[in-house]
């Protein structure tokens, strides 16, 4: 089964095709089943692959199809390694990927055929892009996947182009994206002069060659890590993740849940070797993730959007693996991926359904009340919000304890920051939840009028996220509980070559239990304080002051690029267009033009109609060449 | 006679003819003019050929072939010219040539 490896990538990409090229032709129905069944057919080959992956003593096996690139010693090969690692990736990209594609087919009916068509196909290039990144046998090949899921990315975000503010976000995305792009180009150009190769396998076995903390690595690991903020959203490139609203809610799922920005995540994670032999680049990374885990949590507080309120969680909640991530705790990311890609698919779909029933609305002081209207909405959402919270038994509870617990064996401030986002977290999913689906309908007449439960296609996989939204978590059980933790003993072949260097932190389990008790029992109070405060919400019109304006403009985070950056920019290409280009290059072409102009309008005056005039010039033409003759 | 002779005689007619064209404006003129200069040369051309004829170096006769060839081409040339000159005067009941300048415009 390993072998047919390749069919994961290659049934999306046909289904692109096929979408794309035919768009006019096929109806809904087809487009449809095309693009999900693609996806669905990858699944079922994932699931194969992971049974094979994850039996004992399995090593990563490559799937070597041809040579991409071959320069004298440089090889690139095209080729997927099947490990631990990319098998899991496979499953949850292709398996929330599947759900959302059949989700689409209900929520995007409203569009054009041509329009169904191209969205379908853009799902697809997407679906195969992430697969690209996380199947490539080499950085080039993640770099190839890294690069298409910015541009799917972009097309996803601009579907609706004829609206110019949705273009802009697509364009900020693909911007913001291209700036942590270059950090991770970068960071390959580094790797092929020092190293010779891009292969993982050859990289890692030289890796510990360099010594802690070597000038290289700590380059490396750090370019790597740009390509990472930008891709996966972190402080200083998150800006473009909110503002990603502007495609389809799907897309926004598809995004946030499955693909896209957990790639940074899992490029962090495959570099396991470098970065545990890079530490200072592991406490930036602690450091960066944890001040998006906080900051980001802020201004979801603040927000009215349903899905800005998502969004920024998203930010957060990435920013709670990279702190993971920095601290040493390679299982607790992909774990916290993995929860995460549940229940913030379940939550980004079950938005999906509430703005289809309002009939594109999504501000959460226009809603309240839709309990009782759509009931599987709401206990989906709500188990998503309960998941995402961290309530036990859930399973955002276990991932995120888990980094919880790993930061605060390496750093107690860490720890403390990481806690308070967390409540945060769980603050705002409450204000959203009850907003959206408790006290009374806000809205206008004929939009509760209009109030429905949202077709089969879209709760059907709205409960099996939640169902995998509640026991995605029990693979991960920390060892306190008497039970073995799965899903590190699945993975740890994939961090085994850098376990001999990480620094080894221990807790107690009476500590673990203490802070599992603290943390749980804050999030509890959280939402007691959300519910007594947003439960009966009524919109009298409050217009936020002081703090909660800030956050309510979310920290003035775009108005300072704008000032820093883009003004400055846009003054500098001024200056060059009217300076340089108009009064320079342009002065100069149109000066040689003027010039010959000039010359031969003086020159035509020779030609004055005058025989006389012109025997004369010949006679002194013929006495020059005599002198000439004579005397040179 | 040396040949110095020959050489002044047909320069001054050359110059006599050059100045001639230049600054004389009657077309008749200037054709004869044009003729004096040709025949400056066909008298160099005749000069040199019999001084190298008596040198031994060529034969008496080939300088001379071309005087009669020139001769023969100024003949048509006039031909032409005096017709020309005659539709002008025909036309313009001058035969001043800076009256030809009008075709400039």
């Amino acid at each position: 089964m390993i072998n047919l490896v390749w069919l994961v990538p290659l049934l999306p990409l046909l289904g692109f095709l096929v979408n794309g090229l035919l768009r006019k032709r096929l109806s809904k129905g087809l487009v449809g089943f095309i693009g999900s069944g693609t996806v669905l057919a990858g699944f079922v080959i994932s699931l194969l692959i992971f049974m094979e992956v994850k039996t004992e003593g399995f090593t990563s096996q490559i799937v070597h199809l041809f040579d991409f690139i071959k320069v004298g010693a440089f090889t690139v090969p095209f080729s997927f390694q099947v490990d631990q690692l990319s098998a899991l990736f496979l499953l949850i990209i292709t398996g929330v990927g599947s759900l959302i594609h059949i989700y689409s087919t209900a929520y995007m009916h409203d569009e054009t055929n041509e329009g169904f068509a191209r969205y379908f196909a853009y799902l697809n290039l997407f679906v195969f892009s992430m697969l690209l990144l996380v199947l490539g046998g080499n950085y080039v090949m993640m770099f190839i996947g890294w690069e298409g899921v910015g541009l799917c990315s972009y097309l996803l975000i601009g579907f609706w182009f004829k609206n110019p503010e949705f273009n802009k976000a697509a364009n900020k995305a693909f911007i913001m994206n291209r700036i942590g792009d270059l950090g991770f180009l970068l960071g390959i150009f580094l790797m092929i002069t020092q190293f010779g190769t891009v292969t993982f396998g050859d990289v890692f076995a030289q890796v510990p060659g360099l010594g802690n903390n070597s000038p290289v690595l700590i380059a490396i690991a750090m370019l790597l890590f740009v390509g990472a903020m930008g891709k996966s959203a972190q402080i200083p490139l998150y800006t473009w993740l909110p503002d990603a609203m502007a495609g389809p809610t799907p897309v926004s799922a598809l995004i946030h849940a499955a693909t896209m920005v957990t790639a940074g995540i899992y490029m962090v994670a495959r570099s396991n070797v470098i970065y545990t032999l890079a530490p200072s680049i592991q406490m930036v990374v602690a450091i960066i993730g944890a001040a998006t885990a906080v900051m980001a949590a802020s201004i979801a507080l603040k927000q009215n959007d349903i899905k800005k309120v998502l969004a920024y969680s998203t930010v957060s909640q990435l920013g709670y693996m990279f702190l993971a991530l920095g601290v040493g705790a390679y299982t607790a990311a992909v774990f916290h991926v993995m929860t995460h890609a549940f229940f913030k698919a379940l939550l980004f779909l079950g938005s999906g359904s509430v703005i289809h029933a309002m009939g594109g609305e999504q501000d959460i002081r226009k809603m309240g009340g839709l309990k009782k209207y759509m009931p599987t909405t709401n206990i989906t959402f709500l188990i998503g919000c309960l998941a995402i919270a961290g309530i036990p038994g859930f399973s955002g509870f276990f991932s995120k304890d888990e980094i919880l617990a790993n930061t605060f064996a390496s750093s107690p401030i860490l720890w403390a920051v990481g806690l308070f986002g967390a409540l945060m977290t769980a603050f705002y999913m409450f204000r959203l939840y009850y907003m959206t689906f408790s006290g009374s309908f806000r809205g206008t007449q004929e939009q509760e009028h209009h109030l429905h439960e949202s077709p089969v296609a879209i709760t059907l996989p709205l409960i099996i996220l939640a169902i995998l939204s509640v026991i995605g978590g029990y693979i991960g059980l920390p060892e306190v509980f008497g039970t073995k933790h799965l899903l590190a003993e699945y993975l740890s072949p994939v961090f085994a070559p850098s376990a001999p260097y990480a620094q080894e932190h221990h807790l107690s389990h009476s500590l673990e239990w203490i802070l599992m008790g603290i943390s749980s029992v804050l999030v509890i109070a959280m939402i007691f304080w959300a519910k007594g405060k947003y439960a009966a919400w009524k919109d009298e019109g409050q217009e936020n002051t002081g703090f909660a304006k800030f956050l309510e403009d979310k920290w003035k985070v775009d108005e300072l690029y704008d000032a820093i950056i883009v003004r400055p920019l846009f003054s500098l290409s001024k200056f060059f267009q009217d300076g340089i280009e108009k009064s320079g290059i342009d002065a100069l072409v149109n000066g040689i033009g003027k010039g010959v102009q000039w010359g031969s309008n003086q020159v035509r005056l020779l030609q004055n109609g005058q025989v006389g005039f012109y025997v004369f010039a010949m006679v002194i033409g013929m006495i020059v060449l005599l002198l000439i003759s004579l005397f040179i | 006679m040396p040949i110095q002779y020959y050489i002044f005689l047909s320069i001054a007619l050359f110059c006599i003819g050059i100045m001639g064209v230049l600054m004389r404006r009657n077309a008749i003129i200037i054709f004869m003019c044009i003729e004096l200069m040709l025949n400056a040369v066909n008298l160099l051309l005749v000069a040199f050929s019999k001084m190298w004829a008596e040198a031994g170096k060529v034969d008496a006769a080939s300088a001379q072939i071309f005087v009669f060839f020139i001769m023969v081409v100024a003949a048509a040339e006039v031909v032409i010219g005096l017709a020309v000159i005659v539709m002008m005067y025909r036309n313009t009941h001058s035969v001043d040539i800076n009256l030809l300048s009008r075709l400039k415009n």
